[in-house]
């Protein structure tokens, strides 16, 4: 089932927390809401679920205007970061639920619920826990068990907040590729909300950027990594250096060098240059590069990590050199990125 | 090396690591031996001296059981009505913000700390033939002063705090999230409040009620000026307690006391089993 969200706006006591927020979601697509706490990520999945209001726009089930609809009546699947499970409830009642409340000939037999059950436990490789009590599980455990009561229902769009955040590394990296799995399986359509950058890069198809209220960007993961639209994806993507440049007759000056980046559409003045610390180009001579003295090295992992100090006004720049490079306290560093963007200065 | 199996039979479970547990254990034991144990097992001695024959015909006296019944009949109604309507009150003041909410949070403990006698007063004025509601009642052929409705009256005002205040906080921590996916799930409010947060409640909605019922049945000082205390009709058994006392008949006092003692403790045994299966399954 496609979704489409129009220029939603939504006030908490008259606290905007979201602003004018379109998103179409293509019928069985992935997709992350990815951005830091306060984004209205979580505001906008639950807006779609219905279980809050928009203040202002509307949201499509497809063809059918959904804004307002009841919870009950929009059939959606949602799946709470604190699992959310009917603790006085086995297992199996707690996936039967949605199918139990039913009325009239909708609600299947007793027998039929209890099949149904079975599979999706068999599905979330949960096969034979039936009896157990949510509180007998572990919660990785728990959290496959509030999928599968989700997808009892046969949702329209299947939500999830969070839903690794409360597990530990190990478990969070072996349940995301699990939830790849079982979307490839039963391909519903599927939003899941997530602070954690590589959770949402690994996982969906597409990743959509949220920063205070607002949509900052939609894209794949490569188009997320590698052409950031805003200085804040930019920096809350991956990891960003940034120094203030100047920029005259579409070159990008330095205090007073060139440093032999070229940019012929952007206009002359004040501007921040972007780059991925590991993306630069080490040089021995320096004619147009930026070079800087050594002021901390750090090993991390694979490589080594090193804060230059650029020029009069000792602008602190971090980059990532070879384990290997001779580079010591001190010592002088040429680069130039290979990779980079401008925005204006703030 | 090898782990020996732990020994068959009964031992102590492993005290936890944090220490004083023998201390504190014997300090407990010693306390409730001293309030509780002593006095309960002085009553036992007494009525133990009547003799089976005399304490068999004072167990069975008309006026023991109808007393009894009264006591433990009223007690019981007014803990059902208590649960019902204490719950309702404590779902008010947790899921709504009104003004004057505190105020009426307050006023909730107020059976438990005015005298219970001035609140047996207070109930007759109002309850009787020609008090305020007493008045409006009248016609319709309603007597409540002066009648076991009158007891029940008295003893529902008497327990609404225990239910209220046993259920409250528990249901303050009910998850808002658990609602919302019950509500994702397609249950209606209905379902939502007898599904999911009525048996969530049970366990503290039982000890509500269990409070409510033994301080019921002990309860003496409000019934006795509401309860017109008519032998056979609507005398309870702290009353007839207290005649016996007053009539020098100190073995039929203990003797009723015995009864009493025996029932409430068979009841709130009962209580406590469901109590713990439900709290079993429903933990």
């Amino acid at each position: 089932m496609e979704v489409r969200v129009a220029n939603v706006r939504k006030e908490f006591d008259r606290f905007p927390a979201l602003h004018d927020v379109s998103l179409d979601i293509k019928s069985g697509e992935l997709i992350a809401l990815l951005g830091p706490s306060g984004s209205g990520k979580t505001t906008l999945l639950r807006l779609i679920a219905g279980l809050e209001r928009p203040t202002r726009g509307k949201i499509f089930f497809g063809q059918e205007d959904a804004s307002h609809r009841s919870i009950q009546e929009r059939n959606v699947g949602f799946v709470f970061q604190h699992y959310a499970l009917f603790r006085h409830m086995t297992v199996a009642d707690n996936i039967g639920f949605g199918l139990k409340v039913r009325h009239g000939p909708s609600r299947p037999p007793a027998a039929e619920i209890r099949r149904r059950a079975s599979e999706l436990l068999d599905l979330v490789q949960l096969s034979g826990l039936e009896k157990r009590y949510p509180a007998q599980l572990s919660g990785g455990q728990r959290q496959r068990v509030a999928l599968a009561r989700a997808m009892a229902i046969e949702p329209k769009v299947l939500l999830l907040d969070e839903p690794f955040g409360a597990l530990d590394a190990q478990v969070r990296r072996e349940l995301r590729r699990w939830l790849r799995e079982i979307h490839d399986r039963t391909g519903h359509t599927t939003v899941f909300v997530t602070h954690d950058q590589e959770e949402a890069l690994e996982l969906a198809d597409r990743v959509v950027v949220m920063s205070q209220g607002r949509i900052e960007q939609v894209g794949s993961a490569d188009e997320i990594y590698d052409t950031p639209n805003s200085p804040f994806v930019y920096s809350f993507i991956g990891e960003s250096s940034t120094l203030p440049v100047k920029v005259e007759d579409g070159e990008i000056w330095i205090a007073d060098r060139p440093i032999g980046l070229s940019a012929p559409h952007a206009p002359s003045g004040e501007a921040v240059l972007y780059f991925r610390p590991h993306d630069v180009e080490l040089l021995d001579g320096c004619s147009g590069c930026i070079a800087g003295t050594v002021a901390a090295s750090r090993r991390v992992a694979g490589t080594r990590r090193v804060e230059l100090e650029i020029g009069g006004e000792r602008q602190r720049v971090e980059i990532e050199l070879p384990v290997d490079h001779p580079a010591a306290q001190k010592s002088r560093v040429a680069f130039r990125p290979r990779r980079w963007k401008l925005f204006p200065a703030a | 090396m090898t782990i020996a199996p732990a020994k068959a039979g009964w031992r102590f479970r492993q005290p936890s690591v944090i220490p004083g547990f023998g201390l504190t254990l014997g300090f407990s034991l010693a306390y409730l031996t001293l309030i509780i144990l002593i006095p309960l097992s002085g009553l036992i001695w007494r009525s133990a001296a009547l003799g089976w024959t005399d304490f068999w015909a004072i167990a069975t006296d008309r006026r023991t059981i109808n007393a009894l019944q009264i006591s433990f009949g009223t007690a019981f109604i007014a803990a059902a009505v208590n649960v019902v309507f204490g719950t309702l009150v404590a779902w008010v003041l947790v899921r709504y913000r009104f003004p004057g909410r505190r105020v009426v949070d307050a006023m909730v403990d107020l059976p438990f700390a005015l005298p219970t006698a001035v609140a047996g007063i207070a109930l007759t004025t109002l309850y009787a033939p020609n008090g305020w509601i007493g008045q409006l009642l009248a016609p319709l052929g309603i007597k409540v002063a002066y009648t076991p409705l009158g007891i029940v009256v008295a003893l529902v005002f008497i327990g609404l705090p225990f239910v209220v205040r046993t259920v409250q906080p528990i249901m303050e921590e009910i998850d808002k999230e658990v609602e919302e996916a019950a509500a994702t799930l397609g249950a209606n409010r209905f379902q939502i409040i007898t599904r999911i947060l009525f048996p969530g409640l049970a366990p503290a909605i039982i000890t509500g009620f269990s409070l409510a019922f033994a301080r019921g049945v002990g309860e003496y000082g409000s019934v006795i000026f509401i309860a017109g205390n008519l032998p056979y009709k609507s005398e309870i058994a702290p009353l007839l307690i207290v005649i016996r006392l007053e009539e020098y008949n100190y073995p039929a006092a203990t003797a009723i006391a015995a009864i009493m003692l025996l029932l409430s403790f068979v009841m709130l045994l009962v209580i406590n089993l469901a109590q713990s299966w439900s709290r079993k399954r429903y933990g």
